[in-house]
């Protein structure tokens, strides 16, 4: 027990430890919430933690719950945090992005958020 | 009272075998993270460590005595839906009159089963009894003789799946907990002498039977910047979970039947990758809880992302 409570500061006051936690939602573009002129070409999510791509996913819908996006999710070549999703040339109106991601230790999270074309 | 223990498993062993759900984590449905409330006990089973837990308020006993509190709670995971607590507390008494006491108060063991996870809905429940074993901690300190077990019901709801036109909403969630305290005693005697008279005097102290509830409601800015809207906060204000928490307690029987005291906790949560922080006010509800604020803060460590291979795991059955 003690020397179980002595790793752990010791882990959390170095920070050197290489222990991976629950992925949470980074940033997004487009943004979450956020009303964009016109179609995005993609949606990009950058997570908290490193993600494992084959048992993570991001779908986008329109508002009659049509997937609209192109099912070609890839995680980025340079930044193993960063999801990405193409779409296709988006009419106005409001899309809900969901997401689901594992990361590299096994934990999965997911959320899902909205944005709003505007032409 | 004696097969309580035999009930619950029974009812755990039952539901485990009926649970449909394979993915299970520490304090998430859905999109929603649950933080560890510092007042109330959480409605989920985790690989957790709360160290330290310290609060201190002034109590309307012997004329008013400060009560400082210093307590560890390891929480670990036996399956994904089925968890074990331990905790202890270390209590020192400073009265306004008499002399200072300190010393450890009763171990406290807990078991949990998560029986309701809905990740649509945000929704997460379960059930649990506690007891606090009597006899185990010190008597200076008034430490009971006796053990007390504590049959309960935890939840915990997100407002997530809120309309749109009231999305401004859904960073709010509600945690809250309902249970009976049960002493295997229901009085206490003991001798006194009257230093007027000299005459020995018999006291009986009552145990009722006590209700136990409680609710927290928190505003996630988490779930506001990552689900919502985000509003670009910077660190650390992008993980703060503001929340004001309510720990009640209601006597049922034994002469105090409705006398109710509790608190109500203002605060907030920071919560991070690997553990949170969490501050509070601790305001009684009325004079028979007390006229004084406390404060109570904890130290909190998530075991399953700091040792997710290892002790952050369950013991059996789950790899999360």
């Amino acid at each position: 027990m003690k020397n179980m409570i002595v790793s752990l500061f010791l882990i959390i006051l170095t920070g050197t430890a290489r222990v991976e936690a629950h992925a949470f939602l980074k940033e997004a573009e487009p943004s979450v919430g956020c009303t964009v002129p016109s179609s995005p070409n993609e949606v990009r999510i950058r997570f908290t933690e490193n993600i494992e791509p084959a048992f993570s996913s991001i779908q986008v819908f329109d508002s009659s719950g049509k997937e609209m996006d192109k099912r070609d999710v890839h995680l980025d070549r340079s930044d193993r945090a960063l999801l990405h999703v193409s779409l296709p040339r988006l009419g106005p109106g409001t899309y809900k992005v969901v997401w689901r991601v594992v990361s590299v230790d096994t934990h999965v999270t997911n959320g899902n958020f909205t944005f709003r074309v505007t032409r | 009272m004696k097969h309580l223990p035999l009930v619950f498993w029974l009812v755990c062993a039952l539901c485990h075998f009926c649970a449909t759900s394979q993915t299970y984590a520490h304090g998430f449905a859905g999109a929603r993270f649950f933080p560890a409330t510092l007042s109330s006990d959480d409605p989920f089973v985790a690989d957790e460590l709360s160290l330290p837990t310290v609060s201190t308020i002034r109590t309307p006993d012997d004329g008013g005595t400060r009560q400082t509190d210093i307590s560890v709670d390891i929480a670990k995971r036996i399956t994904p839906q089925l968890g074990i607590e331990i905790g202890e507390t270390l209590t020192a008494l400073n009265p306004h009159e008499g002399r200072a006491a300190n010393g450890f108060g009763n171990l406290e063991l807990a078991g949990k089963y998560q029986f309701l996870k809905n990740d649509a809905h945000e929704a997460i429940a379960s059930l649990g009894l506690g007891v606090e074993v009597g006899g185990t901690g010190s008597s200076s300190i008034g430490a009971d003789s006796f053990s007390t077990w504590s049959p309960g019901i935890f939840f915990g709801k997100g407002f997530g799946d809120l309309p749109e036109a009231i999305r401004s909403l859904k960073p709010f969630a509600v945690t809250g907990q309902l249970g009976v305290a049960i002493p295997t005693s229901a009085s206490t005697r003991s001798v006194t002498v009257n230093d007027e008279t000299g005459e020995h005097e018999l006291e009986i102290e009552r145990h009722p039977d006590v209700l136990e509830w409680g609710f927290a409601l928190e505003y996630s800015v988490v779930y506001l910047q990552s689900q919502v809207q985000d509003m670009h906060l910077p660190a650390p204000i992008d993980r703060l979970i503001p929340l004001v928490e309510f720990a009640l307690e209601t006597p049922l029987d034994r002469g105090e039947q409705g006398q109710t005291t509790g608190t109500i906790n203002p605060g907030v949560i920071w919560a991070g990758k690997y553990f949170q922080i969490g501050a509070e006010a601790v305001i009684p509800i009325n004079e028979r809880t007390g006229t004084n604020v406390g404060v109570i803060a904890q130290l909190h460590f998530f075991l399953d992302d700091l040792f997710p291979h290892s002790i952050g795991r369950p013991l059996f059955g789950g790899k999360q």
